[in-house]
């Protein structure tokens, strides 16, 4: 089902990526940082024997980086070159908008932080936002 | 019919192989024209992919293949000698095979192209020599049928099984399909319908439209029948045919029959398989496919780590049973880890496989003559190191035939055989595979390199001038480098040895190169053996772990207590550290990697100082970590490519607790940090560790910043000069002052140079050195005192380039810098030496 989000949130917002492009959901693994690298990794974890890349969802949402204490959650998503991990304050559930629209996303958001958006549907409560996989890992 | 696809997918893997042991035995017929066995195996492997093509419809291929299978069975029968012309047509022959192949491969069909000229070409070299009376050839079928997959019996044939070739249905190679219950076709009786030859010679007749063959009158017999007499009426075309058992041409036996005696063919059942039952192979061999093979790989490097994991646990329980059981639980992964690297091991002939018929394509487009000896071919590397070196020896063998073998006529002019060599050399050693390639071409020049590099401004003229030979044919590996007079289409673009060079190190390796002029060249190359799984040591920096591989390993230093406040000297900002009697240049790990520094020594703790001696190319240098771990043999794996691009990291790994490490790539630490930039590569391994430029000079040493003292050799210089700091004036942007005329641009030295200190007081005169360059231009080099001019006889000791500075040097017993003038100057205006040499 397209239509059916994993959702989490960050900070204020609430944002979800389809389900079928997440591999699992994990609670905050011992992270090994990684020098010389982008400001938005915020480095490895060991899954299951897998290294998998971890990127600090925050920072790539230009809202400034994690606080060092922050409770953390892992969204792994699944792909083809090597699962990579979303660091998200809290995991909600997976929403079903076979009924919403799915807006563009309004144009005053900071430039670098929409193109990373797909969208926006409009739910009763709040809005949630659609992030876009592909452009959040490439870092 | 899924049948089908498997067969036709056999096909095309069994057929690319036979077509690359075609090419090699191809170019050795060229040398050995009537080697028989050469000849037995050539053809056989053209023949059975014919034979193959006929069932599965390929019909174009068949029928260029076919072509080629006439000439094949003319030379082993030795009826025409093997000229060069017709190793090129068989050649051509091959690449067009392959390309069928491909075609079939990826869209199913044979494609477009027909091939004709190289049919007609066949046809030619076959008529050659031939002096017989035979009708032309086969220049295409009249009739085009389809092939059926069973001949059904016949309706109508008579009582004895008795047709007319008029009945029978017609092969897509013009050859009529017999069925098994016909014994006579128009009066001519057919043999019992038992294992018989099929003679490819059959098909050299005509196909008249009807499907019928056409039989010139002097062949009196066809596959061991005997033909009627011709009758009276001559020139009427004889009913005749080919005869034909019900299925296509069977492959012949595998393993040393000859084809004439072995070929099995089909059983008389309609439905019989294409290929023959296969011969027995001398060795035991199963296909495996490389997924499969990888996916192991993959869960033997999961099985070491946790076997590491458990190791760990062992060694915290005191329970002998679980201690036991670990232990041979780590014997036995260790032999499976050693088991499944075997599998990925490839014999390096399957690279060098292609480089016979490379040389020669190559060697006869440039007009020289070349051949390639290689010996240690079935030293074997990990799969992965194979694929990647395939270029790389592809490159270099390419530019030794272009650019280092002569022509002949040079060659026979210096007295050597006109045919050059290219030997290639593959043994194991110290766990590393070493591959040469040599060759007795024309050799490198070093003075010419020099020219070419300083002409590109790879280079200064002085630091040419500090360069050894060895120094200066490395020049070939940088970048934009090329000394081809003109640039071939075969190399000569200045790309080619500096790709090379990074592709043998993003494995792991190194390459070298050494040369004698007028006698040959040699490259060689070091390669590891695995990849996946490498014994490493664990170090601490600023509390985080990194694996060091200790292939890259040399030794390991620890001091304490005042040694190890004392032992660390500094010039200028680079720590450097005495190894006996080497200058050591060091790294603080926690700085390279911009990590925080480390809590210094608590008051009462005893200081030391931690050193890892590492080699990277072949520089030695040290790094500095806060603690020395364990050695570990760790499982690599690859960094995602969010992070794979920093250079200090060749990898990741999962340690016994679970936790990520960073491998650290030392070639990468090192240019990150400014130890040297590659072009020029000191060599402080070797006993001599200094290089020196024995002549005496003359040098001008003078002060920079408060206690910097620098020296630049004083032919070099123009004039010494004071100015009031006054009268300097702006002109485009920077200091400037009325000098003899004219404006005399002026370069601060100290703000050039990294780690200076500005002295507490500018003083009311400038010191200025004067440099003049092309027409007349002029520049002045501003320092802070003029010390003192010198005649020494000095050492330079190589620490690389950092920032401006060509080396060091101990002047009037104390520690001086060279300056790299003419590299600062240019930085300032790049035309400024350009008409002539100011040094």
């Amino acid at each position: 089902m397209k239509t059916q989000l994993c959702t989490f949130t960050l900070g204020e917002l609430f944002l979800g990526v389809p389900v079928d492009e997440v591999q699992e959901v994990i609670r905050q693994q011992p992270m090994t940082p990684v020098p010389k690298s982008a400001p938005e990794i915020s480095g490895l974890i060991n899954l299951r024997g897998q290294i998998v890349t971890a990127i600090d969802l925050k920072q790539r949402l230009k809202l400034g980086p994690r606080a060092a204490d922050a409770k953390t959650m892992n969204v792994v998503i699944r792909r083809d070159d090597g699962a990579v991990s979303l660091l998200v304050d809290e995991i909600g559930d997976v929403l079903d908008l076979a009924q919403s629209v799915l807006e563009p996303t309004p144009e005053n958001i900071d430039a670098e932080a929409k193109a990373l958006i797909r969208g926006v549907y409009k739910l009763e409560d709040r809005l949630l936002l659609v992030l876009d996989t592909e452009k959040v890992v490439a870092v | 019919m899924d049948g089908m696809e498997e067969l036709i997918g056999e096909f095309l893997m069994e057929s690319h192989e036979s077509l690359d042991r075609l090419d090699e035995d191809l170019v050795a017929l060229e040398d050995r024209p009537r080697d028989p066995d050469l000849l037995a195996n050539i053809f056989r492997a053209v023949h059975t992919i014919k034979g193959t093509c006929g069932f599965l419809s390929f019909v174009k291929l068949e029928r260029v293949t076919h072509a080629g299978e006439n000439l094949l069975s003319m030379l082993r029968d030795g009826e025409l000698l093997c000229t060069p012309r017709m190793v090129t047509a068989l050649l051509e022959l091959t690449d067009a095979m392959r390309s069928i192949l491909n075609t079939i491969e990826q869209t199913s069909g044979e494609g477009q192209t027909n091939y004709q000229t190289l049919v007609a070409e066949f046809e030619c070299l076959v008529m050659g020599d031939h002096a017989s009376a035979r009708q032309p050839l086969i220049t295409g079928l009249s009739a085009e049928v389809t092939v059926a997959d069973t001949a059904p019996p016949l309706m109508d044939a008579g009582p004895n099984g008795t047709t007319s070739a008029a009945q029978l249905d017609v092969g897509a190679d013009g050859r009529l399909i017999v069925p098994d219950d016909v014994f006579e076709i128009d009066g001519i009786v057919l043999p019992p319908p038992s294992p018989r030859r099929i003679t490819p010679q059959l098909t050299d007749f005509e196909v008249s439209a009807a499907g019928k063959i056409l039989v010139p009158d002097d062949v009196l017999e066809i596959d061991g029948i005997e033909l009627p007499p011709p009758t009276p009426k001559r020139g009427a075309p004889r009913p005749t045919f080919e005869l034909v058992t019900p299925e296509a041409d069977p492959q012949p036996a595998k393993v040393g029959a000859e084809p004439s005696e072995a070929k099995a063919p089909e059983t008389t059942a309609p439905d019989a398989k294409a290929k023959a039952p296969k011969a027995i192979q001398q060795e035991a061999n199963i296909r495996v496919g490389v997924g499969l093979l990888d996916e192991l790989m993959n869960l033997v490097g999961e099985l070491v780590l946790t076997r590491n994991q458990m190791l760990q646990f062992s060694d915290a329980s005191s329970d002998p049973n679980f201690h036991a059981t670990t232990q041979r639980l780590s014997a036995i992964t260790s032999e499976l880890q050693e088991g499944v690297m075997k599998t990925r091991m490839q014999p390096i002939g399957t690279v060098w496989q292609k480089f016979p018929r490379l040389a020669r394509d190559i060697a006869r487009s440039c007009g020289k003559k070349v051949r390639i000896e290689m010996e240690g071919k079935e030293t074997e590397l990990d799969r992965t190191i194979v694929e990647a070196i395939k270029d790389p020896l592809t490159h270099i063998i390419r530019n030794s035939i272009d650019h280092g073998i002569e022509s002949p006529s040079v060659r026979a002019a210096a007295g050597k055989n006109i045919e050059g060599t290219i030997r290639l050399r593959a043994y194991h050693e110290g766990g590393q595979v070493n591959i040469t390639i040599s060759d007795d071409g024309a050799g490198i020049d070093p003075e010419r390199i020099r020219a070419k590099a300083i002409a590109k401004r790879l280079v200064s003229i002085e630091r040419s001038r500090l360069m050894s030979d060895r120094d200066l044919l490395h020049l070939i590996f940088a970048p934009g480098f090329s000394t081809a007079e003109k640039v071939t289409n075969i190399s000569g673009r200045g790309v080619g040895m500096d790709v090379v060079k990074t592709n043998v190190e993003r494995i792991g390796g190194s390459i070298d190169v050494s040369s004698s002029v007028g006698r040959g060249t040699t490259l060689k190359m070091k390669i590891p053996l695995t990849l996946a799984i490498v014994p490493a040591l664990m170090v601490e920096a600023s509390g985080h772990r990194f694996a060091i591989p200790q292939v890259s390993l040399r030794e390991l230093v620890r001091l304490e207590g005042d040694a190890a406040t004392t032992a660390v000297e500094t010039i200028y900002g680079a720590p450097v550290f005495r190894l006996r009697e080497r200058l050591l240049p060091l790294i603080r790990l926690h700085e390279a990697l911009e990590l925080p520094e480390p809590a210094p020594c608590a008051p009462g703790m005893i200081p030391e100082l931690n050193i890892v001696v590492v080699q990277a190319d072949d520089r030695s240098f040290g790094i500095i970590v806060d603690e020395i771990l364990d050695s570990e043999e760790i499982v690599v794996k690859g960094l995602g490519k969010q992070v794979k691009g920093i250079p200090c990291f060749a990898g990741a790994t999962i340690m016994g607790d679970g936790h990520v490490a960073l491998i650290l790539d030392v070639v990468g630490l090192a240019q990150g940090s400014g130890l040297g930039d590659g072009t020029v590569s000191r060599d402080t391994d070797r006993a001599e560790t200094t290089r020196s430029e024995s002549t005496a000079q003359m040098l001008l040493i003078f002060g920079v910043g408060e206690r910097r003292r620098m020296a630049v050799p004083l032919e070099a210089v123009s004039r010494l000069e004071e100015f009031d700091r006054d009268a300097v004036e702006l002109a485009a942007g920077s200091d400037a002052i009325q000098y003899r005329g004219g404006i005399l641009p002026l370069i601060h030295v100290a703000d050039h140079i990294g780690g200076c200190r500005p002295p507490t007081e500018v003083p009311q005169l400038l010191p200025v050195v004067v440099f003049a360059g092309a027409d007349t231009r002029r520049v002045g080099l501003v320092v802070d005192h003029i010390i003192d001019i010198v005649e020494e006889d000095i050492e330079i000791q190589g620490l690389g380039t950092r920032g401006m500075v060509v080396g060091s040097a101990i002047v009037q017993e104390k520690v001086t810098d060279l300056l790299d003038a003419r590299g600062l100057i240019e930085r300032f205006d790049p035309a400024f030496f350009e008409a002539g040499d100011a040094a």
